[in-house]
């Protein structure tokens, strides 16, 4: 009753706030209003029944916590957990997903490869901002900068110089790397919120130069005719081109993935992950604050530099448009939606992030209005992501009683 | 140097300066109390100055007066303004209060592409005319070849909001309360301040703010789509963190500033990286001096 009374308030409230919005539309040309009574009376049901959700998810999360204070575990998910940590699941579930990703551009249309290319794509530059964001914690929103970098190494060098794909690959990433650390030493100082900031005005500047600087990038018409990356001087159709690329963005990932997953369990990663958890007490560990950060900064932006060098070869034309702080809220959102710091979880949430709302072309339109209310929902019910990223747990076997005390720190610390 | 020209930058960066510096406020006031950095603070702006037009659009079609117009949809635009601030605190950040720190963030980047996508979806993504409401009376018509009648309005409004929200947190009880609030929300609890109504009254305060904003700036440029609130947002912050964030002058000093800031720069030296100069400026605030011009320096403590 109490909640039937809170849900009606919740559903006048919102009916009243998107009121002039939602109902009101003024034709100024012919002078007319027309209201829109219909979006008020679904705006009124949806909240409604919306409200109810909300506080069945709200009282959920709070019975979670309670459960995970005692100790219990959930037995949701332990599929995949079992999953990811049994070997003898893990090794056939990962061949057959690589043979389906192999066969692939074989049994879809050019145009599906094209959507997957993107897709994929996207699976890197969010690999890439989850070193910095998801390992190392340090809140970068002008990651599409270094993407822009990447891109437009390749371009420049293309058209100017007449420099192939495969030695632009590794100029581009580590001119990326390069602006990474250029935008890394100024902001050792700061962090949280602040940084976020910075960094957001950092992309912003790059985009801003490449689009008033027209001697150097061709300004806002861009630059077009980039050369395909090429496969021993052989001349591709375009159908075969695409097949091309697909492969290498696949191969490119696959590298990202072992990379990155490499990279976390290394020393580094381990300090990037000490870092994101308490920078001070890191500190005191006698772990370097400075070239921790610059690391992470560095390979983070290499990566999309990388991704960008492959994106600029991929559409043979690139302008600055393509490099908004829109694009770099969007890769938030994947490693946001997939699991801060867990690799499987970013590329499973930039996969459905671009493939859902290619196939559900109905609800295409409302594709960044989902991004943001993903966003926040996920934050404010499952803030470790679809995926929670897995950590090394040491099981200390109580082989005799003695051992006891000394066992509990070391698996408590761990859990 | 030719002075006549010099003035009218002058009123251009006043008016604004004016303009970031009340949406500047919004940001400074949620930081102060729940530090916070209001990312869809921005988008308030937006949708006041949208709201304000389809009033204002309704109106007109009903044969309204120009100045019976303007005050009535601003009116609507900041109790609009107001209703959205309360309801993006208690969904986007009151669940995650007690969360980390790039939590309430990244669900205030979520809000505001949310937001952004909701006014095209319920209106359009052109860029919509706004009419020009402000009349141009007889006695501003020495200053006419300076400054406009909708120009001095900014200014007047903005000092007059100002001077206002000033002496409120000064001298009444809830002015004192969010003071207190502001230095420790725990210690204001255990002395019996109810810390949910102060936090919905900051973003009640801070998003009319932003409303009148929204409203006087739209009717000066004579146009709105759905974008406008990210960069107005962004030259706000950097406002709000050039004064000192979490102060309420500093705010106001640093919307002046940087408003004189690009008005002279886009007017001696070139237009073109006119929104680039409020980023570098901010970077570089943020690197030499982050607690800005009245800020206090914090003490990192552990």
């Amino acid at each position: 009753m109490q909640g039937l009374k809170k849900s009606i308030l919740v559903s006048l409230w919102f009916m009243f706030l998107t009121f002039p919005l939602m109902v009101i539309r003024i034709d100024s040309l012919n002078g007319t209003i027309d209201w829109r009574w219909e979006n008020m009376l679904g705006m009124g049901v949806g909240t409604f029944v919306l409200s109810f959700v909300w506080r069945f998810m709200l009282a959920r999360k709070e019975a979670g916590r309670a459960a995970a204070a005692g100790g219990a575990l959930s037995a949701r998910g332990a599929w995949f957990e079992r999953l990811r940590s049994d070997p003898k699941a893990a090794v056939p579930a990962l061949a057959v997903l690589l043979a389906a990703f192999l066969v692939l551009p074989w049994v879809v249309s050019t145009y599906q490869t094209n959507i997957m290319i993107s897709a994929l794509l996207y699976v890197m530059l969010g690999l890439g901002l989850n070193i910095v964001v998801g390992l190392s914690g340090q809140l970068v929103l002008g990651y599409v900068a270094f993407y822009a970098v990447g891109a437009y190494s390749y371009a420049i060098l293309n058209s100017n110089f007449g420099l192939g794909f495969w030695s632009v690959l590794p100029i581009g990433g580590a001119m990326a790397a390069l602006f990474g650390i250029l935008l890394g030493f100024p902001v050792l100082r700061l962090r949280g919120d602040y940084l976020a900031i910075v960094t957001l005005g950092f992309g912003e500047i790059i985009r801003l130069v490449l689009e008033n600087w027209s001697s150097f990038s061709q300004g806002p018409s861009g630059i077009a005719n980039i050369d395909r990356p090429g496969l021993f001087g052989m001349q591709l159709s375009v159908s075969d081109a695409t097949t091309y690329i697909y492969y290498l963005i696949l191969a490119a990932v696959i590298v990202t993935i072992l990379a990155v997953t490499r990279l976390k369990n290394s020393r580094i990663g381990r300090a990037w992950q000490a870092l994101r958890e308490d920078e001070i007490a890191c500190q005191a560990m006698g772990i370097d604050i400075t070239t921790t950060k610059l690391t992470a900064f560095a390979l983070g932006a290499c990566w999309a530099g990388f991704a960008g060098v492959i994106f600029a070869a991929k559409t043979t034309f690139i302008n600055p448009a393509s490099f908004t702080f829109l694009e770099s809220a969007m890769v938030l959102a994947m490693v946001v939606l997939g699991g801060m710091g867990s690799v499987i979880g970013v590329s499973v949430g930039a996969l459905v992030l671009i493939l859902l709302p290619e196939y559900l072309r109905a609800f295409s339109e409302y594709r960044m209005l989902i991004f943001g209310a993903t966003m926040v929902l996920m934050m404010v019910f499952r803030p470790q992501g679809l995926v929670s990223p897995g950590r090394t747990k040491y099981n200390v076997t109580d082989a005799e009683g003695a051992g006891a005390d000394a066992a509990r720190p070391a698996a408590g610390g761990n859990a | 140097m030719d002075w006549q020209y010099f003035w009218e930058l002058f009123f251009g960066g006043l008016t604004r300066g004016s303009i970031y510096a009340l949406i500047a406020l919004g940001y400074t006031m949620v930081y102060g109390i729940i530090e916070l950095i209001n990312f869809a603070h921005g988008e308030v702006y937006m949708l006041g100055a949208f709201t304000a037009l389809i009033v204002a659009g309704a109106l007109g079609i009903y044969g309204f007066p120009a100045v019976a117009i303007l005050i009535i949809a601003a009116a609507v635009a900041v109790i609009y303004c107001a209703a959205y601030g309360v309801t993006l605190e208690k969904i986007a950040y009151k669940p995650l209060r007690d969360a980390p720190r790039l939590s309430p963030l990244i669900s205030a980047i979520g809000m505001s592409i949310f937001l952004q996508n909701y006014v095209i979806l319920a209106q359009t993504s052109d860029f919509m005319p706004f009419p020009n409401l402000v009349p141009q009376p007889e006695f501003l018509e020495p200053i006419a070849h300076i400054m406009g009648a909708s120009e001095v309005l900014i200014i007047v409004t903005s000092a007059v909001s100002m001077a206002a929200l000033t002496l409120f947190i000064k001298y009444t009880r809830m002015g004192k309360a969010m003071r207190a609030t502001a230095q420790n929300r725990k210690m204001a609890m255990l002395l019996g301040i109810d810390a949910d109504k102060v936090i919905s009254l900051t973003f009640v305060i801070g998003s009319s703010l932003a409303a009148v904003g929204g409203v006087l700036i739209a009717s000066h440029v004579g146009q709105v789509n759905f974008a406008i609130g990210f960069i107005a947002g962004i030259k706000a912050f950097t406002a709000a963190v050039l004064g000192g964030i979490g102060s309420i002058p500093g705010a106001m000093l640093g919307g002046l500033v940087l408003g004189w800031c690009e008005s002279f720069a886009t007017g001696y030296i070139s237009s073109d990286y006119e929104d680039a100069l409020a980023f570098a400026l901010l970077v570089l605030i943020l690197i030499f001096r982050p607690s800005g011009i009245l800020g206090k320096a914090k003490t990192q403590k552990v």
